[in-house]
């Protein structure tokens, strides 16, 4: 019997299980199906990780490489090359591994940390040809950086999500010409700061409100026609214009990847498509918990370790019988205007009043100078300025659990508003 | 009234905010000294850090990580490149190696970024029954 069992290896999961070794539990074991730790890490060469958590910019194999040397300290036990296959609700896991086959384990406690997976293209229904040289940004960036195999000379990358902008960088400097980024939405679904050092410092241009009307080559990729869109994503004739690429790199979102979630019965959200989590990162299932980008994606791997550990600490208070107090309120937050999600989606206010809780949100549009302003009823209880925020980036607002102590509603409902000027 | 001349966005931190400059060579928008900093490097002499890959032989992979130890200028970054290319390292490999020093004059170190263990293979086949 195990008193946690962590699925996945990645931030969230190496963060989860450090938390709870911490948190003083024993037997711990990390199930991991990679052959090594750091998941998605591992690939990411590029830095600009670990400037809140370390205080220094890391590559991500570095900031991994950190967390892995810590869990290495620990009792923690890492089971690699090992799927998980099954969580049940009783909190039994089953796996399988290359080195001990199928195995079923029962544990106290559960975290979920699988992560996410590239949406592809069958799931974006793309007119034209099916030839070779269609691939997600991600698994480009997996041969490239980790395989050493290049992809394509002459790349259009569809979608300007993080990965798709941190490849078209990548296949520059190795040699490629980044023909065009062609983005769908107004605005780009990555971080300002990556459409700077990756399009900008490499004169690659970003086409808003274009996408692929057409994809040419019989064998392999000759070239795509791009058009512009109108407000209902629909092609606007005479607009087109051809690139002549061989390759297209798919860069059109993350999806949290939840099948066990599912098979386990766990309530889901439709919008983040992650599980419902409450302000400890633990789901509907009691015992079992979910962090990092199994639970809504995240830009930034320092919000996804934060996560990981506030969900191995509650994990290790579950199994010391120190969580869920039967008088504890539930408050739900409501996701209003152009807000349009939360993460967690519940509180649990326990009477204690000191501290504050992270509540982590996307806005549907960009928007200049808003507040983010925290209802209770018709009451404002709280409210915090932006300069700027926009769909690409996850914002992230401090609650006062002071404050939550006197809402009175069962729900408290968050928007955006426009400063007055 | 003073011109904006020129706008950009902040790498130094996720933050990315919107810099300016007006015609007075006065900078804005930044929230932190750092950003300052890097309006100012920016206008005068832009820097970056440099990560890329070098061949690994022998190892679990076939290439290794690495990137510049600190920022070089934007305008060496190809030719940075071709110097990487011909880098390859034999596994093992630890995390933190230099591999190239004052790379092209710059007082900038090429370093590894993780460690690539040798590869198990070839031994264990030759223990397998
Ligand atoms: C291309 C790219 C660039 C990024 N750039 C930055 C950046 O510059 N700065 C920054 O701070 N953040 C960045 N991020 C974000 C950050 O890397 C991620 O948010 C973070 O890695 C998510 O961590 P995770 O542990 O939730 O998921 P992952 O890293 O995906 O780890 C999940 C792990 O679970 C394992 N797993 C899944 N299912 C199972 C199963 N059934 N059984 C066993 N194991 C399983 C997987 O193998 C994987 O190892 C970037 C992300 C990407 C993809
Ligand atoms: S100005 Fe400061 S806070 Fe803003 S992006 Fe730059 S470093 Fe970050």
């Amino acid at each position: 019997m195990y008193d946690l069992i962590v699925v996945g290896g990645g931030p969230a999961g190496l963060a989860a299980a450090r938390a709870a070794a911490e948190e003083g539990l024993q037997k711990i074991l990390i199930a991991e199906r990679d052959g090594e730790p750091g998941g998605i890490l591992n690939q990411c060469i590029h830095n600009g990780f670990g400037l809140h958590y370390f205080k220094e910019e890391l590559t991500g194999p570095e900031y991994a490489l950190r967390f892995v040397r810590m869990i290495q300290k620990t009792q923690v036990e890492m089971k690699l090359d090992t799927m998980v296959l099954d969580v049940r609700p009783d909190l039994t896991v089953s796996m399988i591994g290359r080195a001990e086959g199928y195995q079923v384990h029962e544990a106290r406690s559960v975290v979920l940390a699988m992560g996410c997976r590239e949406r592809t293209r069958g799931a974006l229904a793309i007119p034209g040809a099916r030839p070779a040289g269609i691939l997600t940004a991600g698994t480009a960036q997996r041969y490239v950086n980790v395989e050493g195999y290049m992809v394509g000379r002459r790349v259009v990358i569809l979608g300007s999500g993080d990965i798709g902008l941190i490849m078209a960088r990548r296949m520059t400097l190795e040699g490629a010409k980044v023909l065009a980024c062609v983005e769908i939405m107004p605005y780009s679904g990555g971080l300002a700061r990556n459409i700077a050092q990756c399009l900008h410092d490499n004169d690659i241009p970003l086409y808003l409100s274009h996408t692929l009307v057409d994809i040419r080559g019989r064998d392999r990729v000759e070239g795509v026609t791009a058009a512009k869109v109108d407000d209902l994503k629909n092609p606007v004739p005479g607009t087109e214009f051809t690139l002549d690429c061989d390759t297209i790199l798919l860069s059109v979102g993350l999806i949290p990847e939840n099948e066990l979630t599912r098979k386990a019965g766990i309530s889901m959200d439709e919008r983040t498509r992650g599980a419902y989590v409450f302000d400890n990162m633990e789901t509907t299932t009691p015992g079992i918990f979910a962090c990092g980008n199994v639970v809504h994606v995240h830009d930034l791997v320092d919000y996804v370790t934060l996560e990981g550990e506030r969900a191995g600490r509650a994990a290790a208070a579950y199994v010391n019988g120190g969580c869920g107090s039967a008088d504890a309120r539930t408050i739900a937050l409501r996701a209003d205007g152009d807000v349009s999600y939360t993460v967690p989606q519940y509180l649990r206010l326990s009477g204690e009043d000191a501290g504050s809780v992270p509540v982590f949100f996307r806005v549907r549009r960009n928007i200049v100078e808003g507040t983010v302003v925290v209802r209770d009823g018709d009451e404002k209880v709280a409210a915090f300025t932006r300069k700027h925020m926009s769909p690409g980036e996850m914002e992230r607002i401090a609650l006062p659990l002071r404050l939550l102590g006197r809402v009175r509603a069962g729900e408290l409902s968050i928007t955006v508003e426009k400063v007055a000027s | 009234m003073k011109e904006i001349i020129r706008e950009m966005i902040c790498i130094v931190c996720p933050n990315g905010c919107r810099l300016t400059v007006d015609d007075s060579g006065e900078i804005g928008g930044y929230q932190c000294e750092r950003g300052l900093g890097y309006a100012r490097d920016e206008t005068v002499n832009p820097t970056r850090v440099l990560t890329s890959t070098v061949r690994v032989i022998g190892g679990v992979h076939r290439r290794c990580p690495v990137k510049t130890d600190r920022p070089v200028p934007k305008g060496l970054l190809m030719k940075a490149m071709e110097r990487v290319n011909a880098v390859e390292l034999t596994a093992p490999v630890e995390c933190g190696q230099i591999i190239l020093g004052n790379l092209l004059g710059t007082e900038s170190n090429l370093v590894t970024t993780r460690e690539i263990g040798r590869a198990k293979e070839i031994i264990s086949e030759a223990q397998a029954p």
